[in-house]
């Protein structure tokens, strides 16, 4: 079988999710074996113009400018993939969608020069097709792996779970962070990642998302009750990986 | 003499994040020279307003994949020094263990992948795969091991869950109990033991390599964090190194006397400077500043390595880094034996004392780092800024380019070859654009 020609682009974001890729160790020369990578920036200095097999995708679109790039990597690739949440949601970057003052914030009064322009963060679904989505900040390795031996094997669909995260940590018996005295976001969170936040100690911020027809409404009333958040911090809860999920968006 | 020279390298390869440099040399004159930063600005220090102190640091992780350990540490020091904490010594010698993970973690994975294939003459690490499948194993191996070392105390290395403020919200290996967490402990210490034949093996590629390693030198002010206690990486005052040897120091809290940033067209990252035109931060900067702390077995594979302070050789950057890699792997064993002497306790994170303004450094593989927060009476932030290494480097890579240039110019190199030397410099700073904005590229007008 012919190596899957795979090619790596990434666009606003930490680049914390291919840094993901090189945690595996001696097994990504296994990878190899079936994956041929033909454009990947910060690894490699060679580039290609030709087709790719799959693109895989980081980072948020925050640019006009940036549409085109994105255009371009999708006429030269049979299969997009989303990777992180920055390109499947507009990640942490949307944590400043609902203000208007960002650039003054941070630029002061040199916020209005040109090359610093920027807009809302959204996900990469919002320039170009995307076939398939790896959610998460960072990603899973594991769920990355799956996914690519799908697509180098021939799938039709990628299986993202559609529970939330409330049940990884029934499933491996972590203490409620509301048991705890503290707060989460797992009841409409999407799963998939194992719940490792819970387990480790901290709430989940839902980084992949949230749930389908996720009850926003009555999370906030449970941050409120259950989690002792004020109000307003119940109501900002979500913003930081899931602004665009929001009724508000 | 070189007459005429034209490059134009759009994002530069083998970077975090995106740069260009441009340089335009016409008989003989440079007519343009620039080292551009076009990432894609991200606006953390207004996403920060109005999050909670126990939110800050896991939004403010998110400026960097490669240095978000230490994002997350300088955060967790800010927000602490703005609430009035003091954490345990137990808190204390865990984030440095985790420091010291990053630090080795990241130095491999530039030396190897994004320094290594200049000096082997390939464009990548993939095509070394079939000729040098024994390198780039152990290369796979010494990262493998620099993110399970990180993890067991961080959670993951990429972002991590246990770092709070106050403390950590669980033990060492996610154990249940103190004697499961001091156990992984000892496997953790067993395990960096066991690196050290694969960096004596790297040692010697880096012997074999560093011919390789181009004669330049530009003396400049070098900025990094000094310890008394350590070779300055997680904590301390900030040691400003004149080329001249005279070295001030200066309070964390009085950061912003020495970065000064500033503006520029050619970048959507700031650029700083504090008593010379430009100041370099990084490994060179802390070896320059902190040599004699080095560990003992790091010390003589730097002087193996011809790297003596002070170097002005803005190229030995990467050697410092390695020889860095080294000493964290010698001082996380130490720190294992005086957790494990002391015995390791269940401690609850400390809790704010007060709400008010603070500013907390550490140094991350490419620098020192610094983030500061205000909080109001409901421990929500009201004002953020971060000031990072890649941003404090921008100017000292054109103060660089405009010593380099001229230099090639007169040694007679093609296009090609004064290409190559840039982008080697560029990667020799290790550039977290990212992190500073978020990009990097290298052009030469014609």
């Amino acid at each position: 079988m012919a190596k899957v020609k795979c090619a790596w682009f990434d666009f606003a974001c930490c680049e914390g999710c291919q840094i993901e890729l090189t945690n595996f160790g001696e097994p990504f020369v296994q990878l190899l074996e079936n994956v041929e990578p033909v454009e990947f920036r910060e690894a490699m200095s060679e580039t290609t113009t030709g087709p790719i097999d799959v693109a895989f995708i980081e980072g948020s679109f925050t640019r006009e400018s940036d549409r085109r790039r994105l255009e371009e990597i999708r006429s030269r690739a049979a299969v997009v993939v989303a990777y992180g949440a920055c390109a499947t949601s507009g990640g942490i970057n949307a944590l400043k969608n609902h203000t208007t003052d960002y650039a003054e914030a941070v630029y002061g009064a040199d916020k209005d020069r040109p090359h610093l322009a920027s807009k809302k963060a959204l996900p990469v679904s919002a320039a170009i097709k995307v076939d398939y989505e790896i959610r998460g900040c960072p990603i899973d390795k594991a769920e990355f792996i799956r996914v690519v031996t799908q697509l180098v094997n021939g799938t039709s669909k990628v299986y993202i779970p559609s529970y939330p995260v409330c049940m990884e940590c029934k499933r491996r018996g972590t203490l409620c962070r509301y048991d705890d005295g503290d707060h989460c976001l797992g009841p409409i969170a999407q799963a998939g990642c194992g719940a490792p936040c819970p387990a480790d100690g901290i709430p989940c911020e839902a980084c992949r998302g949230l749930v389908d027809n996720a009850n926003q409404d009555a999370m906030e009333k449970v941050l409120i009750e259950n989690g002792k958040l004020p109000e307003q911090r119940a109501r900002d809860k979500s913003r930081m990986f899931t602004a665009n999920f929001r009724g508000d968006a | 003499m070189t007459k005429n020279a034209k490059i134009n390298v759009h994002h530069i390869t083998r970077v975090e994040g995106h740069g260009n440099i441009v340089v335009n040399v016409t008989d003989g004159t440079v007519e343009t020279c620039e080292w551009q930063v076009p990432e894609a600005p991200r606006f953390f220090e207004a996403m920060v307003r109005g999050r909670h102190y126990s939110e800050v640091a896991r939004i403010t992780s998110r400026i960097c994949g490669i240095c978000s350990v230490g994002h997350t540490l300088a955060s967790l020091k800010a927000s602490e020094a703005a609430l009035g904490i003091a954490v345990s010594e137990q808190t204390d010698l865990l984030r440095r263990i985790l420091k010291h993970a990053e630090n080795f973690d990241s130095h491999v994975l530039h030396v190897y992948f994004l320094v290594a294939p200049d000096l082997l003459g390939v464009p990548s690490v993939f095509p070394l795969v079939p000729t040098h499948g024994d390198v780039v194993k152990r290369a796979l191996r010494m990262k493998r091991l620099g993110h399970e070392w990180g993890s067991l105390i961080g959670g993951r290395t990429t972002h991590p869950t246990r770092a709070i403020v106050g403390g950590f919200a669980s033990l060492p290996g996610g154990a249940r109990n103190v004697r499961e967490a001091e156990a992984a402990l000892r496997e953790l210490k067993d395990k960096l033991l066991a690196v050290v034949p694969d960096a004596v093996e790297t040692y010697k590629t880096l012997l074999s390599l560093a011919g390789g390693i181009p004669p330049f030198t530009r003396p400049t002010e070098y900025v990094a964090l000094v310890d008394d206690k350590e070779y300055g990486l997680y904590d301390g005052k900030i040691a400003c190194l004149m080329p001249d040897g005279t070295q001030e120091l200066v309070d964390v809290a009085d950061y912003r006397s020495v970065t000064n940033e500033y503006v520029v067209d050619q970048s959507t990252a700031k650029f700083a400077k504090h008593k010379m035109a430009s100041y370099m931060a990084g490994a060179l900067a802390r070896f320059n500043n902190s040599h004699a702390q080095l560990h003992p077995e790091a010390k003589k594979l730097a002087v193996g390595l011809g790297l003596t302070a002070p170097c002005f050789n803005p190229y030995m950057n990467s050697i410092a880094q390695f020889v860095e890699a080294v000493h964290s792997v010698y001082m996380s064993v130490g720190y294992i034996d005086t957790l494990l002497s002391k015995g390791l306790k269940d401690e609850t994170p400390v809790a704010p004392t007060k709400f008010a303004r603070g500013a907390g450094a550490t140094e991350v593989p490419r620098g020192i780092l610094f983030h500061e927060y205000a909080y109001d009476k409901d421990g929500l932030c009201t004002m953020g800024n971060c000031i990072i290494p890649t941003n404090q480097n921008h100017a000292n890579i054109q103060q660089d380019f405009n010593a380099l240039v001229p230099e090639l110019i007169a040694a007679d190199k093609s296009e090609k070859e004064m290409e190559l030397n840039l982008e080697m410099l560029v990667r020799a700073y290790d550039p977290c654009i990212s992190c500073s904005t978020h990009y990097l590229d290298v052009t030469f007008k014609r």
